[in-house]
């Protein structure tokens, strides 16, 4: 296992972890908030790489396109929330689960019809190609970099919001116990639309961002809200920093137990044919018993949060 | 057991069993293999009934026991092991030892995790079969014939392979019926409706949890074992997330909680899917509205439809 692959492989997995995080941050806040399980969520993170196709096509730029696919995600997240996931706060997770099932196949066939079934590319942003030499002979591509610094920036700016801000204490509250918020004069409406979009938009930032590395297809939001799950599930339901925390270390174990896991089984002296026939089917188990084991010391995440 | 209780799964038992004879005037094996799949999930949606509608359990991975059972069948076969008896203990056995660990692990955790976990449990169950290069990752694996019964051919037949489906499917919801009326099974229900009474007056719900969701993978399995029999055929896709989704949809569409809910909601299911997808290879986009609607329009499913028809207010 040589030191620069290992350079490279965690700034990859860092990379997971913040798309994970921006994903993981609306479900949670959704969640925390509103006692809401949101199946589509990752269906907003598709939206996302979709939108931002579209409007790069029209722009000719993905910085223009950025903020223009922003708030088409935003848009959509809340036409969802008016029309369908409103009426579905006061229902149990299982009829919430169902219905937000039914969104999924409708919007995963939905861009089938709108974008076609065949995937789609981004150009990545001329003055972000190529890479860059991290000290010896280790390069790194530019954009991204830029992912894993603009999702940093996210991060703490959500943590600024959510600790410092009168929005931020009142989602905080909200989730502690919305009642009782409602209660005190807050229109609780009001304040689950601006969360709900804000995650929306959050979820749709992530698809933007990954979409000039990924193939945008129908579908891909799938695997990354399971990820996301098992991310919240990690973190604790509810909390930011839960969510932060156990995201990166869920892109981190990921991704390095991709890479590594047939050179491990190597070096502990199994042959080399079935090394490889059993590393891949053991490093995709890996986060799942890793949020088992965090489950069987913390049955409700790492940072659980209050009043919960 | 109220008169209309009993008399569905009878006439539900009746019509499947008089469907192949229908079969000897049009000769038809798109009917028999369509309804033999209908039955097979079916078996599939009440082992989950049993958990979510009597236990409040919403698993959203059982479709990973579907799968356990399907690779149990198919890779002993691929070494030659093909019978019957061997495929369906494999099948048993390696469902029910999944269920207890990922059980065991889940149930420590309430609501909304227990949810995300079992979803979490069958992802992890579907890539590892999609890694599983010996027997056709993510391709999956083609079986050469049904399972042997004494070294025979016996089930090759479409109409005999039809039969034990349907035996099978009467003994599940036989059983998951002695289940639900036992002392267990009331444990289960009472755990479900308020479990700080049940610990206050001496029971510990979570072996009864486990013990009901061990006995509901089991089931699962079968189902599996007897899908990859039907198609011949076992593929990572048979556990994927959507399919353990589709579950979920055809116990409440059919009427959580009655366990024949879960057969007519598979038939449902499946046969509004095979209608929906002669018109337009979009069904989903139709189908997805609709099960909006019906969570939110249609309590009870079809069965609570059909009690309101019936004016039968208790049952």
């Amino acid at each position: 296992m040589n030191t620069t692959l290992f350079l490279i492989q965690c700034l990859n997995g860092l990379q997971l972890g913040v798309l994970l995080f921006l994903v993981a941050a609306g479900l949670t806040l959704v969640f925390g908030v509103m006692d809401f399980i949101n199946l589509a969520h990752g269906v907003q993170y598709m939206l996302g790489a979709y939108l931002a196709v579209t409007f790069t096509a029209l722009t000719g730029n993905l910085f223009l396109a950025l903020p223009l696919a922003l708030l088409a995600a935003m848009i959509l997240g809340l036409v969802l929330e008016v029309v369908v996931f409103r009426h579905l706060y006061d229902r149990d997770h299982l009829e919430q689960v169902l219905a937000t099932f039914g969104i999924i196949m409708f919007l995963n066939q939905g861009v089938k019809i709108v974008w076609g079934a065949a995937p789609l590319s981004v150009p990545v942003p001329e003055i972000m190609q190529g890479s860059i030499a991290l000290g010896q002979g280790v390069l790194y591509p530019v954009y991204r970099l830029a992912i894993i610094g603009s999702g940093l920036a996210v991060a703490l700016a959500l943590h600024l919001v959510i600790n410092h801000t009168r929005v931020g204490m009142l989602i905080r509250a909200g989730s502690t116990n919305a009642p009782m918020v409602s209660a005190l004069g807050v229109d609780i409406r009001r304040l689950f639309m601006i969360v709900f979009g804000f995650g929306a938009m959050l979820a749709g930032f992530a698809g933007i961002m990954i979409a000039p590395i990924l193939s945008v297809e129908p579908g891909m939001g799938d695997q990354i809200l399971i990820l996301a799950f098992v991310v919240i599930v990690i973190g604790g339901i509810g909390s930011i920093r839960g969510a932060f925390i156990a995201a990166i270390l869920i892109g981190l174990v990921d991704t390095l137990g991709r890479s590594f896991t047939v050179d491990i089984l190597r070096s502990f002296g199994m042959g080399p044919s079935n090394a490889r026939a059993v590393g891949p089917a053991i490093s995709s188990m890996l986060i799942y018993v890793l949020m088992a084991a965090v489950l069987f010391f913390r049955p409700s995440g790492l940072f659980p949060a209050k009043g919960r | 057991m109220t008169r209309s209780s009993r008399l569905i799964p009878l006439i539900l038992f009746t019509a499947l069993a008089a469907i192949p004879l229908l079969g000897l005037f049009i000769r038809d094996g798109y009917v028999l293999s369509l309804i033999s799949r209908v039955m097979i999930l079916a078996i599939a949606a009440i082992a989950l009934d049993l958990i979510l509608g009597f236990g409040a359990l919403v698993s959203f991975g059982h479709a990973a026991f579907i799968g356990i059972g399907a690779y149990a069948m198919g890779i002993p076969a691929s070494h030659g092991y093909d019978g019957f008896l061997t495929g369906l203990l494999a099948a048993l056995a390696a469902s029910a030892l999944f269920a207890l660990v990922t059980g065991a692990l889940s149930l420590r955790t309430k609501g909304v995790y227990f949810i995300m976990i079992t979803l979490a449990f069958g992802q992890m169950a579907f890539y590892t079969a999609a890694s599983l290069r010996a027997y056709g990752g993510d391709d999956g694996l083609t079986v050469a014939s049904r399972s042997l019964v004494m070294g025979g051919k016996l089930m090759k037949d479409d109409r005999v392979f039809y039969y034990v489906v349907l035996i099978c499917l009467i003994g599940v919801y036989w059983l998951c019926r002695a289940i639900v009326a036992s002392r267990f099974g009331r444990v289960l229900q009472g755990a479900k409706q308020n479990p700080q009474r049940m610990q206050a007056i001496g029971f510990n719900p979570y072996p009864y949890q486990l013990a009901a969701y061990v006995i509901s993978g089991m089931i699962a399995g079968l189902s599996g074992f007897l899908l990859a029999n039907l198609t011949e055929f076992v593929s990572p896709a048979y556990m994927s997330w959507q399919r353990s989704g589709e579950l979920i949809v055809m116990v409440v569409m059919g009427g959580i909680g009655s366990l024949h809910g879960a057969i007519i909601g598979a038939a449902a299911f499946l046969l509004l899917e095979e209608w929906l997808s002669g018109f337009t290879e979009h069904w989903k986009v139709i189908f997805g509205p609709m099960l909006v609607l019906i969570v939110l329009f249609m309590k009870g499913g079809i069965l609570g439809f059909i009690k309101r028809l019936t004016g039968d207010r208790n049952g």
